[in-house]
């Protein structure tokens, strides 16, 4: 489709931008103490934008911009969840202590440019469109991960973070390079029909596929790309915190789903994919190894945490491990089951950051003996953190749990060659449920009780019981969610 | 016909959770009003269940079929028969008992009651569901009430005992999850459903391995050697009521669960499975009662007979008679109250003394005759006594175990070494009570109040359930057996068309 007539179908992108125009004008002529205002702004722009997207839907597959841009359900799924998260990460943020008084127009520009690229992101089919929205997003977030400039630690999460980020970007970049030699085209779709004809040279293929996948597996904090995570995720403000772990590790996964899916992978049979021009690279055995690895390693380590933020870091890392199992069937099953369980985890784990903000602006501590008695303190916040904590160790009757046990059927419905896998996921599931109890330990047995409770602050309460809710009725009845998934798997193949 | 009295002795629980979630935490003696309503009202209805339920077939009986998920094939489906029926019966009674055995907790008395009905609803839940998948969620729904339960009301070393329990048998529940879903997919087309996984004919070798997945899943939970570890830490730090729902119905479980799929959905593997199974139910058997003699703290002394007689069970079970079958059953039941007797009994010395170490005691039969002769009574019960219902079903065991017909003379020899189990079980009864009980009153302990009204009425309904058991065992009996013909006939045949 040309560029005009494309433009009717970018409308939630443009909305988006606009609202991003207009915050940085409004924010101009607002005294320094009335930053916060802004809020208003954005989370108008997203709701704006959310209704934009909605009325935008279609079911059929169309491309945009003459072969940059997919509009498919599967990327309106993604966008869907990313102005959900923008949505919540501004309001939240506007009553973070920690945040108090700090550039609150700035941050909430921020964090709606960072949703503009993560919806290009999850929509280019184009290596070039594909980096230009990687950069949008990496960079802006390097900004905000060293957002409390007073503070250490914040600084030391953006350096490591651009360090990262800027090595992996470069090595993704030189993996495109090499593709770009073999095939002489930056269309996804082109340069998996070109190697698929033409399988000399799998060397290259390997190598560039490798780099290629470190760019990916840093926004997924997936080993060995992981190391910038935990540091990171302590250092930049809470609720930044929060956005990071679910936003741009969905749009990663939906980057990397998109680029096998479009290019690589067909879909002809349901219970078995076949990987084209991959067929010859035993991609699946690399996947299966980087899911074991990722999610055992994050387990274990995240066993040693006293700090609930590098904790929640690290199993975020293992959640990562998770969905990579999805990644190694990629059967219509597996990417269904990653879906469903990135959306479950974007539930689960924003909420549990959201009591980890809650919990630091009340109380002070970030440490898990800080939350020593919390079901005393603040009962509502001890039983939300606890049905988050349950369902990110995947326990009934939870939507977490609903996530794993998809994550699981596919790997068992695709073969005896996966039972490994699931054997050693369902025995990190073990593991996990360890950290997570210390967590719920700490709330529940520890601690004396007191007689009077704290004073609620009712915008975080709120939002976080919005979270938490959804989290137990989607473990009772998730066929809404489950539809929306499955409607969802429409990939855009061809032009 | 469709009632809907299972959903009901399910979810009454629940509103009753919820009443109290509503009612001010300082209104202490409403919630446990509500509570002590609640589960009366389940009693109730699992009476009416009792007299409803038909004895001539093994058929489901009360079934509730709906669809829950239809995309991935996941029903709402409950029925009961011969071998969950008693279970029913045993949950309802015990949950009710147990909240005026928890009359006097004091701390956080709204969280208390309201978990303990969830814990009550889950465990109903897991005997009345047809659909693997809902008797799955129901599984791991009573772990989380049962670790807060333990974590926060528990004794001194609560912290340690909860998280080896959630981390035990959580790690047996992932490999029931697994083998749960080799099943689903086996099937074509895929399903939860348990009557149509048992019509299947599985290959050999997927059948050893989801055997073996199910059955840790299931052993830890019973708890079966060498999976037993959890069991004595549980019950220690557990408060009183909560060790009599862990020993009455938790570790019940495990048993009816590999009674419920492993038997008749693998009857291959069943068989490849019955010699080992009944050597485990031995080693259960001495092992507990040997280290039961060797244990100070009556409590664990409890919790390790617990772990002997639920040997008994497995030796039936393996033996595959008629009379082995129905004496495992009907141990669980009895072993239900009996147990449930033994702990509430440490319980009020507990409260009373503060310490339950047998040597601490003596001569408290002058101080307290009346609590003394309910001892004597419940650990006449608990060795195995004539008279008493443990003996009935113990005694079916282990003629089971005696006339199976499979491998016969390994079976004899198993049998021969669990009867000497039992004099060991009584060995360790005798000698606790006579520390505690006879001899010279411990005049540390002269100043202890006799077994109060609340108490009484709490263990004198399992006593009478007892000595009625002990003389006429029908009443249960009579509801079991045809399912239990159904499970071996299961067994059998679909062993031997699968070996065709």
């Amino acid at each position: 489709m040309d560029n005009i007539s494309s433009l009717n179908y970018f409308i939630p992108e443009l909305t988006l931008t606009l609202t991003i125009l207009v915050l940085i004008i409004y924010d101009l002529f607002l005294k320094k103490e009335e930053s916060n205002y802004t809020v208003y702004v954005a989370a108008a722009g997203l709701v704006f934008t959310l209704v934009m997207l909605l009325s935008s839907y279609s079911n059929v597959e169309t491309s945009l911009f003459l072969g940059m841009v997919a509009h498919d359900p599967f990327s309106f799924f993604f966008k869907f969840l990313f102005v959900l998260t923008a949505f919540f990460t501004v309001i939240i943020s506007s009553t973070s202590l920690e945040m108090k008084g700090k550039f609150h127009g700035e941050f909430n520009t921020f964090v709606l440019l960072i949703t503009l690229g993560m919806f290009l992101l999850v929509s280019a089919t184009n290596l070039l469109l594909v980096y230009i929205a990687f950069e949008l997003v990496s960079v802006t977030s390097y900004i905000v991960a060293g957002y409390l400039k007073d503070s250490k630690r914040g600084s030391e999460a953006a350096l490591k973070y651009v360090i990262y980020g800027g090595v992996s970007s470069g090595i993704m970049l030189y993996g495109f390079s090499l593709l770009y030699g073999l095939t002489g085209t930056l269309e996804i779709a082109e340069i998996g029909r070109i190697l698929s004809q033409n399988n000399s040279g799998n060397l290259t293929v390997l190598v560039s596929f490798l780099m290629i996948l470190a760019g990916f597996g840093y926004k997924i904090a997936s080993v060995p790309f992981h190391f910038w995570a935990p540091d990171v995720y302590e250092g930049a403000p809470t609720a930044f915190t929060a956005f990071l772990s679910v936003g741009p590790k969905a749009a990663g996964f939906a980057l990397l789903i998109r680029f096998l899916n479009t290019a690589f992978v067909s879909q002809d049979n349901v219970n078995m994919a076949s990987w084209g021009a991959l067929e010859q690279l035993a991609w699946p055995e690399i996947m299966m190894w980087i899911s074991a690895i990722t999610m055992t390693l994050g387990n274990l380590v995240a066993l040693k945490q006293d700090n609930i933020k590098r904790l929640l870091a690290y199993s975020s890392i293992a959640h990562a491990g998770y969905v990579l199992m999805g990644i190694v069937v990629l059967t219509q099953d597996g990417l269904f089951a990653m879906m469903f369980y990135l959306s479950a985890y974007y539930l689960m784990n924003l909420g549990a950051f959201f009591v980890v903000l809650n919990v630091a602006d009340r109380f002070g501590s970030e440490e898990i003996d800080g939350y020593n008695g919390l079901v005393y303190k603040a009962p509502f916040l001890a039983v939300c953190m606890g049905i988050f904590m349950f369902s990110l160790a995947g326990i009934p009757p939870t939507v977490g749990f609903i996530g794993k046990f998809y994550l699981f059927a596919a790997l068992i419905k695709g073969g005896s060659a996966y039972y490994p896998l699931a054997i050693i996921g369902a025995l990190n599931s073990v593991v996990s449920l360890y950290y997570y109890a210390r967590v719920l330990r700490a709330m529940f047995v520890r601690g004396e009780a007191v007689d009077s409770e704290m004073p609620i602050i009712k915008t975080p309460v709120a939002v976080i019981g919005m979270l938490a809710f959804p989290v137990l009725i989607l473990g009772l009845y998730w066929a809404p969610l489950s539809d929306f998934a499955h409607a969802s798997l429409k990939i855009l193949i061809t032009h | 016909m469709q009632n809907h009295l299972l959903s009901a002795l399910t979810f009454v629980p629940v509103l009753g959770m919820f009443a109290i979630l509503f009612i001010p935490r300082d209104k202490s003696y409403v919630i446990k009003v509500v509570a002590a309503v609640t589960t009366g009202i389940q009693l109730w209805l699992a009476v009416q269940m009792y007299i409803a339920f038909d004895t001539t077939t093994s058929a489901m009986q009360f079934v509730e079929h709906y669809a829950w998920i239809p995309a991935f094939n996941i029903e709402y489906f409950m029925g009961i028969d011969g071998l969950s029926a008693p279970m029913v019966l045993l949950t309802a009674l015990l949950s009710f008992i147990c909240i005026f055995a928890s009359w006097n907790i004091e701390k956080a008395v709204k969280g208390y009651f309201a978990l303990f009905l969830l814990l009550d609803a889950g465990m109903m839940g897991v005997f009345v569901s047809i659909d693997f998948f809902l008797f799955y969620i129901f599984w791991e729904v009573v772990l989380l009430p049962m670790y807060f339960l333990i974590g926060i009301w528990g004794g001194p070393r609560r912290e340690y005992a909860s998280i080896k329990f959630f981390l035990y048998t959580l790690f047996g529940s992932v490999l029931i999850l697994l083998a749960m879903l080799a099943l689903y997919f086996y099937n074509d087309p895929h399903t939860f459903n348990m009557l149509t996984l048992m019509e299947t004919t599985y290959d050999y070798n997927f059948q050893k391995w989801v055997f073996l997945a199910l059955f840790i899943g299931f052993a830890i939970k019973v708890p079966i050697f060498p999976f037993h570890t959890w069991l004595p830490d549980a019950h220690v730090e557990a408060p009183t009521a909560v060790s009599v729902i862990l020993a009455g119905v938790l570790l019940k479980m495990g048993i009816y669960g590999i009674l419920r799929i492993n038997f008749p959905v693998l009857p291959d593997a069943t068989l490849w499975f019955a010699v080992p199974l009944g050597v485990l139910g031995v080693i259960n058997i001495i092992y507990g009662a040997l280290c039961a003699l060797a244990q100070t703290d009556l409590k664990k002394l409890v919790a390790y007979s617990s772990i002997s007689h639920m040997g008994f069970c497995l030796l039936g079970m393996a033996a595959l008679t008629s009379a082995g079958m129905n004496g495992a059953v009907l141990q669980m039941f009895n072993h239900g109250t009996i147990s449930a007797m033994l702990f509430l009994l440490v319980g009020v010395i507990y409260d009373r003394a503060h310490i339950r170490d047998v040597n601490g005691f003596g001569g408290l039969a002058v101080r307290m005759p009346i609590y003394g002769g309910m001892v004597a009574l419940a650990f006449f019960a608990g060795l195995g006594l004539p008279g008493f219902s443990g003996f009935i079903s113990e005694a079916l065991t282990l003629i089971g175990g005696f006339g199976a017909e499979h491998s016969s003379s390994t079976f004899r020899w198993l049998t021969g070494l669990a009867v000497m189990g039992i004099v060991l079980n009584a060995a360790y009864f005798l000698w606790a009570y006579q520390k505690i009980f006879l001899g010279k009153l411990n005049e540390k302990w002269a100043g202890l109040s006799e077994i109060n009204g609340r108490e009484l009425f709490t263990i004198v309904p399992l006593a009478i359930i007892t000595i009625i058991l002990g003389f006429y065992p029908m009443p249960i009996l009579g509801m079991m057996s045809e399912t239990m013909n159904g499970i071996i006939e299961m067994v059998k045949s679909g062993a031997i068309t699968a070996l065709q």
